[in-house]
């Protein structure tokens, strides 16, 4: 088992190393130039290469990217162009939130989706199986910036039992989210965050449970007399592979990809940071944001193998 | 006056049953019901088995045998299949048991190998953990006596190393094994009654040997009645005490292994046995019986194999003939079949009545 892990550990380094260049790459064929955009019109070409030279900008790429990746070897993702401030701090910042409300909604949807994905699959065809059908269809296809303006109206606008938006008075610093008055802010991101993942996961919960009731060993359990509590014990366990890789990626997709959730509620998460760096060129922190979200979805995707490794004796160990 | 007796009461019962059946069939009509179609695959099955006895159901694919064998344990879908009739296993009634009773029965009374042993067994549980589930379920017995029991269940089916196949998962097994230990499962309550589905037709030849002798030892040990379906006639020569010949949801032969195999009367026996492959020269052309089987959603009225059958006369499209048994109780339903001196005797000539 551990040989296993050490072995899927050492094979996710290329793939690491992929994501380092693209991160560089992406930013470099960007067009625009950032030096341009923090100088007024009027600055002298001197002053621009200065500057472009206190960047390292003027080095040539292989070289950029050496220096780049062996400052963030060491934890430093280089200065924000936009405020002057550490991106590693800012970054880790805002991914300790993203990810808190990340791992919150993804539970919530993997839970909710096991069970709602048992009952529909159990009574497959009858009112309640259609009706869960329905929510989850419901769930994937609703936009998330819609719902979550729908969610804004309905409960901070209309009924003044949740706030609008934002982290609270005391922000990220001091936020507790065993604090109900802070914990409230968290609520409709979450449930916003957490509404396609259950959709998706309940169907596909349901779709392969379904199959594998259709397995020959299935009715080998009923011929042993084993209760339907207990068969559904065993199918469930087998379509675990499955949800656990459907949980990894819609956990990876949150944690990358709620920049609209997070600009509707304006929740100071990675999002927010991809959405601002990108609308004010702020080079490094693109590349820092986006390295650091690559990175973790690696890292997630290698916790989904070992898992399924554990569940599943047939996937090869070494 | 006391002494005397009927000396011919056993010759004039014209269906003799054992004393006390253990199975007794009678009359099985399953349909599985869709919006489509009804498809009727077990069409008035009727039979005894006595306790310690082994019967081998014949037949080709879609021929109801399997549908027949799962039927004794309920273990069709709920909501799109219909069974009629009576099936007694011991003093419980199949038919009308509740969910509860059946769940019982399942695995302790009657208990099931299937054909399959690459599927039929839980990936993601160790062989032992299958084998001690079972038990558990229904013997209450602790984990510890539960694993106890299934190592020397692997035992008795002649696992080799049976220690480290308790820990083995069924990927990590050859089919023979595979096949030895749904063997373990299903003798792990020591039912009265085993249903084996083809157990050995997956199996490498030389395997298949090992397992059938297997089988037949531990049925003989356990005076377990078994029923055995298989399409393998060498098979069933082996094992069976008796045989039911089945076409299109029926037995249209039935009786001992000897008379049906050696001296078989139903023109369908008679040409599935001639199909057989058996001192044939080299480059002879096998004997295959022409068509194919009825479609079980349309069935034809009258005997359901006269469109293949070279001796059928217009007549046998009319009506399903009856049963004919004689004094062996050897039974075929055929109009060409009469009885001769108390024994069956096939006669293409009889006249069909109309």
């Amino acid at each position: 088992m551990w040989l296993y892990a050490l072995r899927r550990l050492v094979l996710t380094l290329p793939i690491l190393f992929g994501v380092t260049v693209i991160c560089f790459a992406l930013v470099q064929i960007a067009p625009g130039d950032p030096i341009q955009n923090l100088l007024s019109p009027t600055a002298s070409q001197e002053d621009a290469d200065r500057l472009r030279a206190a960047y390292g900008l003027d080095q040539p790429l292989p070289i950029q990217y050496f220096i780049w990746i062996a400052k963030v070897l060491r934890g430093d993702l280089g200065m924000s162009i936009a405020n002057n401030a550490p991106v590693a701090t800012e970054v880790f910042r805002a991914f300790g939130n993203t990810i808190t409300i990340a791992l919150i909604s993804v539970a919530l949807a993997f839970v909710l989706s096991m069970i709602l994905g048992v009952i529909a699959a159990y009574r497959s065809g009858s009112i309640v199986d259609k009706l869960i059908t329905a929510v989850a269809v419901f769930g994937i296809s609703v936009p998330t910036f819609w719902l979550g303006v729908v969610l804004v109206i309905v409960f901070a606008v209309n009924m003044f039992w949740l706030p609008a938006t934002g982290m609270g008075a005391s922000g990220s610093e001091t936020f507790n989210y065993f604090n109900w008055e802070d914990f409230k802010f968290a609520i409709m991101p979450i449930i916003a965050l957490a509404l396609p993942p259950l959709g998706i996961m309940t169907r596909t919960t349901r779709a392969s449970l379904a199959e594998i009731l259709n397995q020959d060993f299935v009715q080998t359990l009923r011929a042993k007399g084993l209760s339907e509590t207990a068969v559904m014990f065993h199918a469930v366990r087998n379509i675990m592979p499955q949800a656990v890789a459907m949980l990894g990626l819609q956990l990876g997709y949150l944690i990358g990809g709620s920049v609209l959730v997070e600009t509707v509620f304006t929740w100071p998460g990675t999002g927010f940071l991809l959405n601002k760096a990108i609308l004010t060129r702020d080079i490094p922190l693109l590349q820092g944001t986006i390295l650091v979200l690559a990175t973790v979805f690696v890292l997630i995707n290698l916790v989904v193998d070992l898992a399924q490794s554990v569940i599943d004796p047939r996937i090869k160990r070494a | 006056m006391n002494e005397m007796k009927s000396p011919d009461l056993a010759l004039i019962r014209r269906h003799p049953k054992p004393a006390d059946p253990f199975v007794h069939v009678d009359d099985l009509k399953v349909r599985f019901v869709s919006r489509e179609a009804t498809v009727k695959a077990v069409n008035g099955v009727s039979f005894d088995l006595a306790k310690g006895e082994v019967l081998c159901v014949i037949g080709e694919s879609g021929s109801g045998k399997s549908v027949m064998m799962r039927s004794l344990l309920r273990l069709h879908p709920k909501k799109r299949s219909v069974i009629e009739g009576t099936m007694m296993v011991g003093e419980h009634n199949i038919t009308e048991v509740n969910e509860k009773t059946m769940g019982e029965l399942r695995g302790s009374t009657i208990s099931m190998i299937f054909q399959e042993p690459m599927t039929a067994l839980d990936p993601l549980y160790t062989i032992g953990h299958q084998i001690a589930e079972t038990v558990m379920r229904h013997e209450k017995l602790d984990r510890d006596a539960a694993w106890k029991r299934a190592l020397e269940l692997l035992e008795l089916v002649r696992v080799p190393s049976p220690e480290r196949r308790l820990k083995a998962y069924p990927h990590e097994l050859s089919g023979g094994l595979r096949q030895r230990a749904m063997i373990a499962v299903a003798l792990s309550c020591r039912p009265s009654l085993l249903l084996a589905d083809e157990p050995t037709t997956a199996l490498d030849a030389s395997v298949q040997i090992q397992v059938l002798v297997l089988l037949r030892k531990l049925q003989r040990d356990m005076g377990m009645s078994m029923i055995f379906v298989t399409h393998d006639l060498g098979v069933a020569a082996q094992i069976a005490d008796k045989v039911a010949v089945m076409y299109a949801g029926r037995i249209i032969e039935y009786g001992e292994a000897r008379d049906v195999l050696v001296n078989p009367q139903h023109p369908y026996t008679k040409a599935m046995l001639a199909s057989t492959i058996k001192d044939q020269r080299r480059g002879a052309p096998l004997e295959a019986i022409a068509g194919t089987p009825p479609d079980l959603r349309a069935l034809p009225d009258g005997c359901s194999f006269a469109p293949r059958c070279k001796y059928a006369g217009p007549d046998c499209a009319v009506t399903m003939p009856p049963p004919v048994t004689d004094a062996r109780g050897h039974m075929a339903r055929c109009f060409k079949v009469g009885t001769t001196n108390g024994l069956l005797a096939f006669d293409p000539h009889i006249v069909e009545p109309a």
